[in-house]
């Protein structure tokens, strides 16, 4: 089994390596998208292997040696968490690589050649990631991914904005890794291991040294929080969807950002052990929700408006994983990649069509792509948590974990954001899909190539959804009226977004000008961006003109001061070498004169 | 006459040489200069070998001789040299090594 998971691993590198080192193969354009897809198709038919077959298995290699048995190892750990993200990532991979072909159709053949080449490095990095049976192995493929994702976010590289976006999200999402590899060390300097086995047998049997435990744990946590887009390092997310929209799909809804929950799930064992981190963790996930899902209802962009819901249900999550839920927020991972990289891909073929990002210059593309419209809106009441979507079990799986987990407070913001996440979800699908068309232009639906991965991500969200339905929806069981609660808040906000936006029975001005402060706040993002460049001009830009100072004038003067002493000396000396050779024998004679007057009166 | 007159002599023969060595401006005065020195060192030979009554100090002197007419004649040689580029042999005018 783990032979199978290592062949899941290695036919996205092997994709890479053939694109990154055959130049023609890579600068032929579709071919190379071929190659790429076809190694990930055979990655997720193995996928499924791996994950139909259950059960447990661990491969290990021993990596840096060290005194009595390696420091470190490398291997590959295939659990249900594992198998079922390997199943994830290859599926959504797939469809996105598919669905790429057609929607960067215009773009020159060297450039796809790129895309794919990044893709399937992403792939590899992200099914490691996933499959680490160490914390160090884990990091070497989390940055890897971080990697990808920069490349991915600049891969329109001669747009300004992009390329800053790639900058803004490699470095805000380092902070966070400075804080994991921190961690990772400080918890091999105390135990001595990286490996995770180990490490949750030493947190079963309380041989984990507890003093300083909360402390990593809090670093560690601090990686998933940059990657994971939590509060107060979700900004480069939003910005991230300078992108093409496919890459929006893969990596910034369905498998990267979910890394940092990944990570929190795997390492529940130690999470548990720290309780003050667990509750800072409910905590932080569940105003990360609240938060990004304000700012998702003043967003007029598509993309970003995606991009909001994102950071709010990765919120959800982490809170699902702070209330000792992890296993709810993982579930809840799985489908949102699912129905949310659907939306993506609806997002990516609406803009496709219709060439702008602007929702407000959208309306009425239900008549004119009946079909994405269609997908759109099943992914949409995915992700509004209706019955029987696959949407409605894992949210309501992490509600009631969070409620049983005793977190009052988390909760209700949770619960506000379901709330939210509806209304903000139906302002974009009544504004972009209904009403009154602003284009004359004639739009035509997906083309076939974008249309399938579109409705089979559709008919997965549909499919789990019923599949749960009737087999009695996850483990967790909340209070009986969770369902009707969750479901009332998803209706409440849906018709509340009916009827402000499609009967226009209630202002949408009057709506923002009666929770003014919030919508003040949210639609500047609530000033973080702006605290961000200040912070970063005042401290970082203060740093290195006090640091080039230091260089200017310290270093180099010290340098400086030298060189001119040399200088001086030199020409002082100079003019002793007057060059008559009568006054050399002088100083020779005086000099042998001397020497005499010194032996016979000193030297006795 | 006691040793110590032959070493003063030679002291002041070496003296008046050195002098003109420091002191003369004509290229030809200073090798003159110099021939004065080597004799003083002849004269201390001399005088030495024949106080120790070992011959070996005269066979010096004899070589230093034979020697300094070599050199005399060098030196004369690359004076001339000097003359034929310079047109002078002013020591005082030939200080191409100036740093």
């Amino acid at each position: 089994m783990t032979g199978t998971a290592l062949a899941v691993l290695a036919l996205p590198f092997a994709a890479f390596v053939a694109l990154a080192l055959i130049r023609p193969l890579r600068r032929s354009g579709r071919p190379a998208g071929y190659v790429g897809i076809l190694a990930m198709a055979a990655a997720f038919a193995l996928a499924l292997r791996v994950f139909a077959a259950g059960g447990r298995g661990e491969a290990l290699w021993a990596w840096i040696p060290g005194d009595g048995g390696p420091m470190a190892t490398v291997g590959v750990l295939v659990d249900e968490l594992s198998a079922a993200m390997l199943v994830l990532v290859t599926l959504v991979s797939l469809l996105v690589q598919i669905y790429s072909l057609a929607y960067l159709d215009t773009e020159p053949a060297p450039g796809l050649g790129r895309y794919y080449t990044y893709h399937s490095l992403f792939a590899f990095s992200m099914l490691g990631l996933v499959l680490s049976p160490t914390f160090l192995q884990m990091f070497v493929f989390w940055e890897l991914v971080g990697l990808c994702s920069y490349l991915l976010i600049g891969f329109w590289y001669e747009r300004p904005s992009a390329a800053r976006a790639a900058l803004k999200a490699f470095w805000i999402t380092k902070l966070g890794d400075l804080g994991f590899i921190a961690g990772i060390v400080m918890l091999w300097a105390a135990t001595g291991t990286f490996h995770l086995g180990t490490l949750f047998e030493m947190a079963r049997t309380g041989a984990l040294p507890a003093a300083g435990l909360g402390i990593v744990m809090f670093l560690i946590y601090l990686g998933a929080v940059g990657k994971s887009a939590q509060f107060p390092l979700h900004v480069w997310l939003p910005d991230a969807m300078e992108g093409p929209t496919p890459v929006s799909a893969l990596i910034h809804a369905a498998t990267m950002v979910t890394a940092g929950v990944f990570l929190v799930t795997r390492a529940q064992p130690l999470f548990a052990l720290t309780p003050g981190v667990l509750t800072l963790i409910g905590w932080v996930g569940a105003f990360t929700a609240l938060l990004a899902a304000t700012m998702a209802c003043v967003e007029s962009d598509i993309k970003r408006v995606l991009a909001y819901s994102t950071v709010s249900q990765l919120g959800l999550m982490m809170a699902a994983a702070g209330a000792l839920a992890a296993g709810a927020g993982f579930f809840h991972l799985l489908t949102h990649g699912v129905f949310k990289a659907l939306l993506f891909l609806g997002a990516g073929a609406v803009i496709h069509a219709v060439g702008t990002n602007d929702i407000f210059r959208m309306g009425g593309l239900f008549r004119a792509m009946p079909q994405t419209a269609t997908v759109f809106i099943v992914g949409t009441l995915a992700l509004a948590g209706i019955w029987p979507l696959a949407g409605f079990f894992s949210k309501e799986a992490v509600l009631a974990g969070v409620w049983e987990g005793g977190m009052v407070g988390p909760f209700v913001l949770l619960a506000i954001t379901a709330f939210l996440t509806a209304f903000y979800m139906f302002r974009l699908v009544f504004i972009a899909f209904f009403g009154r068309a602003h284009t004359d232009e004639h739009l035509h639906d997906a083309p076939p190539l974008m249309a399938g991965p579109l409705w089979a991500l559709a008919l997965l969200t549909v499919g789990l959804g019923l599949l749960l339905a009737f087999r009695g929806g996850g483990e967790h069981h909340g209070p009986g009226w969770l369902p009707a609660l969750s479901l009332g808040l998803a209706a409440g906000g849906i018709v509340l977004a009916w009827a402000t936006y499609r009967r226009g029975l209630i202002s949408a001005d009057r709506l923002a000008a009666m929770f003014w402060p919030i919508d003040f706040m949210a639609r500047r993002r609530y000033g973080l961006d702006a605290l961000y460049v200040s912070l970063y001009r005042g401290f970082v830009l203060a740093l290195s003109r006090l640091v080039g100072w230091t260089d200017r004038y310290i270093v180099d003067g010290l340098l400086n001061l030298l060189s001119a002493l040399t200088g001086w000396a030199g020409d002082v000396l100079r003019r002793i070498q007057s060059g008559h050779a009568q006054d050399y024998v002088y100083g020779v004679a005086f000099g042998v004169l001397l020497l005499f007057v010194w032996v016979q009166w000193w030297s006795r | 006459m006691p040793l110590t007159a032959y070493l003063v002599l030679a002291a002041v023969v070496f003296a008046i040489g050195l002098f003109g060595v420091l002191s003369r401006r004509n290229a030809v005065g200073i090798l003159l200069g110099i021939e004065l020195m080597l004799n003083a060192v002849n004269i201390n030979l001399a005088a030495f070998a024949r106080f120790h009554a070992d011959v070996v100090g005269l066979v010096f002197a004899l070589f230093t001789i034979a020697i300094t007419v070599a050199e005399v004649g060098l030196g004369l040689a690359i004076v001339i040299v000097i003359f034929r580029v310079r047109r002078t042999v002013d020591a005082d005018r030939l200080d191409l090594l100036r740093g």
